[in-house]
């Protein structure tokens, strides 16, 4: 049983942490970074708790946001709609929530749920539904144990609240999309309520606590003058797969997907060999001409060379320095059904999933 | 036409007087305290050795840190009032949420947040009430507040509820100088709205230092207009300038970089900049510095408006070696080299001292540094190399060679070549910061976002480059000069309807009709 208070200062941990994880998607950390921190500024530290602190009849809910990064760097993040869509699905399920968890350890909702958390004098459950990013609302480790994001509310600054009851996760993922787009392309959202048995089952147990150890290591590396890339993956029990600079990039826009491909030209120890580095939102594959490095669901973080600071998808440009790090993903999405979800070929991509470990020794 | 073109850096004031694309004169004076008293002396001895006729000199161009200093040592920065139009949206995080303790204290922000804004689409966000903003510009009024800034949800696509917004806040306080964060930063409001804020803290200020050049030039009786440089590497007019001192940040390793391409006659090319105390090194892409893609802080404030994409580090002429000389900089003796190196009869070994001993700098008296120990001397000058190679190796773009200009009082440090790379030392590479200063053009950029649903790709940008042109001819630029430097657009994930943000640069020769000669 452990509450570890999270102040100001170790947000900016989380942070850092939440970009590698959100492995180039995900949205900026930064704001809902500045939420949570203004947040324990006024009503002191989140108590981040784990799971053995509750009772198994105990409800937990994810709040979150859903949309368009762009957009919400223009509308910024707040505390008051997340809380009426947290209080909209609680009238809805006749009971309130003992605790709140993140959605996604990767990218701004690993953070957006702090504000809410802490506002509401709420703990915050030290785990999330998949232990990185992905892009759509079905694609946890929830749906695999059949537990569905529904019922799922939704709210905008406005004062609106709504309430999904859908027949299943396409229906989902269309209304909430559309949705998203007339509440202005960014919406707040309460889902995945669950008891914390159901929680035990199907949440990823210590991913914002390893979030925060990971930028910890690197924020320790700058202070230390030690290499950031080598630390982080050392931090994350990763491999760096790949280092080099930006030579090409491809992109387009595809429905809603930013899908894309770097080139990168190797140095260093990779001198004079070339890999790709293929994206839709989040980095799904990395590969060289003639060999796979990693795909979904194990994760790919880009990073500066330098300093280590993560890269996303959208900020990937022409000459940028990186280090491409393979990071294995959670066991549970290692099965075949969980491949079925978010393997290779789920975004179109022909290869067969081989954990980022079993490549690595291949080389 | 004769155009002066003087450049503040942190150790050296630089001035140049040129005649068309000739260089008639160069000096360089050390940068005062004050900052104006050694721009005053260095444009009188650079017009007295040029020896031209103060009437003929048709513009001065001056590139100044007076308002970068003043950011970053949080001096002379006024109380700013800022009304942010985004209700019902953007409560969670009001204006300065993420400034850092002593911003916060320098600058006294009163903030109200307002009714307004507009969606990514173009439709209001919240209805615009010229009510309230009436009664916050009186609140302002009664706080005795001149200085304002207005921020808007997606005013980059759309400035129309700022501009109004500035105008029931004149009708408050008519003599209000109002700033629009439309008219300085990019998409992301709290970036856009910190540069805002920043330049109208930098309001009186402004004022001054503008009218203190203009008495400065009159006192010197030189009566052309006078420019300030931006840090994109064109030009503002005095009275614009006054208007948006935030625009000058960064300019002076701009300035380097457009100096180095007018006399090398490269456009592109990795520019190393070393000076007494530091390095840039920065990459010039069709004649301008390449722009960082990333938000950049300013005085420890993120803003997101144009800057260069330079790497600096501490090296430079007067750099300190330590004993062993295994260590090189960051500390430097700084302007006193001149006393302090062992080549000019001083006591500290720098990293002068190291290139004379070497053999790859001729200068002062090489047989002050005979006795220093020849391997160390090797060792120390390969460090070096190699510190300004791995600068270089950073800034590069693609496997492709890049020529490798080298100017600035520093430049002297280096050989002809460094590793596999060739290396320019264009001439007067002295006052490469000042040539590029007298030398600046006129810009006009468009920032927005267009969804290619209702508007094709080729039509949304001929819109855009329209735009950006009708900008630069209204900053002075010659219409029948505007070329386009800068096309981008890149699609914005999760939105539907194909939403594209569209950025377009032009720029021109300044229009020079009217000048004298």
């Amino acid at each position: 049983m452990t509450t570890t208070l999270i102040d100001v200062k170790d947000l900016d941990a989380i942070a850092i942490g939440a970009a590698i994880y959100g492995t180039g998607g995900g949205g900026d950390p930064h704001i809902g970074k500045l939420l949570a921190q203004r947040s324990i500024r006024q009503h002191g530290p989140t108590r981040l708790i784990t799971l053995d602190e509750l009772d198994d009849d105990d409800l937990v809910i994810s709040v979150a946001m859903i949309g368009a990064p762009a957009v919400m760097l223009e509308r910024l993040a707040e505390t008051s709609p997340l809380i009426a869509a947290l209080r909209t699905l609680e009238a809805k399920l006749g009971r309130k929530a003992a605790a709140l968890f993140s959605a996604e350890v990767g990218g701004l909702n690993s953070v957006i749920p702090f504000s809410v958390a802490t506002e509401l004098g709420l703990p915050l459950v030290d785990a999330d539904t998949m232990g990185r990013a992905f892009p759509q609302l079905d694609m946890t480790l929830c749906t695999l144990q059949g537990i569905s994001a529904m019922p799922l509310s939704m709210a905008d600054e406005k004062g609106n609240t709504l309430l999904l009851n859908t027949v299943d996760n396409v229906h989902t993922e269309r209304f909430a999309r559309s949705i998203t787009m007339d509440m202005g392309g960014a919406a707040y959202s309460a889902l995945y309520s669950m008891t914390v048995a159901q929680a035990k089952r199907c949440l990823v147990l210590g991913s914002i606590t390893m979030t925060r150890r990971v930028g910890q290591a690197l924020l320790d590396a700058r202070t230390r003058h030690l290499d950031p890339v080598a630390e982080l993956v050392r931090a994350t029990s990763g491999f760096c797969l790949f280092k080099g600079k930006v030579t090409d990039l491809q992109r387009k826009i595809d429905g809603r997907w930013s899908k894309g491909m770097a080139s990168i030209g190797g140095l260093d120890e990779f001198e004079g060999q070339s890999a790709e580095l293929l994206y839709q939102n989040e980095f799904l594959m990395a590969r060289t001409a003639d060999r796979v490095l990693c795909t979904t669901p194990d994760l790919i973080a880009t990073v500066d060379m330098e300093t280590g600071e993560p890269i996303t998808a959208e900020q990937v440009r022409y000459g940028l320095r990186v280090a491409v790090l393979g990071l294995p993903c959670v066991p549970e999405w290692r099965t075949a059904t969980a491949i079925g979800l978010v393997g290779p070929h789920c975004f179109g991509y022909e290869v067969d999933y081989k954990p980022v470990e079993q490549l690595a020794l291949d080389r | 036409m004769i155009r002066v073109g003087i450049d503040v850096g942190g150790t050296n004031t630089d001035a140049v007087v040129m005649r068309g694309r000739e260089v008639l004169y160069g000096l360089k004076t050390a940068t005062t305290a004050d900052v104006m008293s050694g721009v005053v002396k260095a444009l009188r001895d650079v017009i007295a050795g040029a020896d031209v006729a103060k009437t003929s000199i048709g513009a001065v161009m001056i590139g100044t840190t007076h308002f970068t200093n003043a950011l970053v040592e949080r001096r002379r920065l006024a109380t700013v009032g800022i009304i942010r139009l985004g209700l019902p949206a953007t409560r969670g995080l009001p204006p300065s949420s993420d400034w850092p303790e002593d911003m916060i204290a320098a600058v006294k922000l009163q903030w109200r947040l307002a009714q307004g804004g507009y969606e990514y689409d173009g439709r209001n966000l919240g209805q615009m009430n010229p009510e309230e903003i009436r009664g916050y510009a009186r609140e302002f009024a009664e706080a005795g507040l001149r200085d304002i800034a207005i921020s808007c949800v997606f005013s980059n696509l759309n400035d129309e509820q700022e501009v109004a917004a500035a105008a029931l806040v004149r009708e408050v306080i008519p003599d209000a100088r109002i700033t629009l964060s439309s008219q300085i930063g990019r998409l992301g409001l709290l970036e856009r709205e910190n540069a805002a804020i920043l330049n109208a803290c930098l309001g009186p200020l402004g004022l001054e230092v503008i009218d203190a050049f203009r008495q400065a030039l009159a006192d010197s009786g030189i009566a052309a207009p006078f420019y300030l440089t931006q840090n994109d590497g064109t030009l503002m007019a005095a009275e614009q300038a006054a208007r948006f001192p935030i625009l000058t940040v960064a300019s002076g390793p701009t300035n380097s970089m457009r100096g180095a391409a007018f006399l090398s006659g490269l456009k592109d090319a990795i520019v190393i900049d070393i000076g007494g105390t530091t390095t840039d090194v920065g990459v010039l892409q069709a004649g301008f510095p390449r722009q960082a893609g990333v938000a950049v802080e300013v005085g420890g404030v993120r803003t997101n408006f144009r800057m260069p994409d330079v790497h600096s580090m501490g090296l430079g002429g007067g750099s300190r070696v330590s004993m062993d000389m295994k260590l090189l900089g960051p500390q430097s003796v700084g302007y006193a080299i001149h006393t302090e190196a062992l080549v000019f009869g001083g006591k500290t070994v720098t990293a002068t001292d190291i290139a004379v001993a070497v053999g790859a700098a001729t200068l002062g008296d090489p047989r002050k540094v005979a006795h220093l120990n020849a391997d160390g001397v090797r060792h120390c000058y390969e460090r070096l190399e190699k510190m300004v190679y791995g600068a270089v190796e950073r800034m590069r773009t693609s496997a492709d060679v890049l020529p490798v200009i080298v100017v600035g009082g520093g430049s002297i440090l280096l050989r002809d070549r460094l590793n596999d790379m060739p290396i320019t030392i264009p001439p007067h590479f002295g006052c490469a910061n000042a040539v590029g200063a007298a030398m600046a053009q006129v810009s006009g950029e468009v920032d927005r976002v267009v969804r290619l649903d209702d508007t094709p790709r080729d039509e949304a940008i001929a819109q855009a480059r329209a735009a950006a042109e009708q900008k630069a001819v209204e900053a002075g630029a010659k219409a029948d000069t505007l070329t386009v430097i800068d096309i981008e657009d890149v699609p914005l994930a999760y939105i539907s309807g194909n939403a594209t943000r569209i950025r377009v640069r032009v720029v021109g020769d300044l229009d020079e009709s009217g000048f004298a000669e």
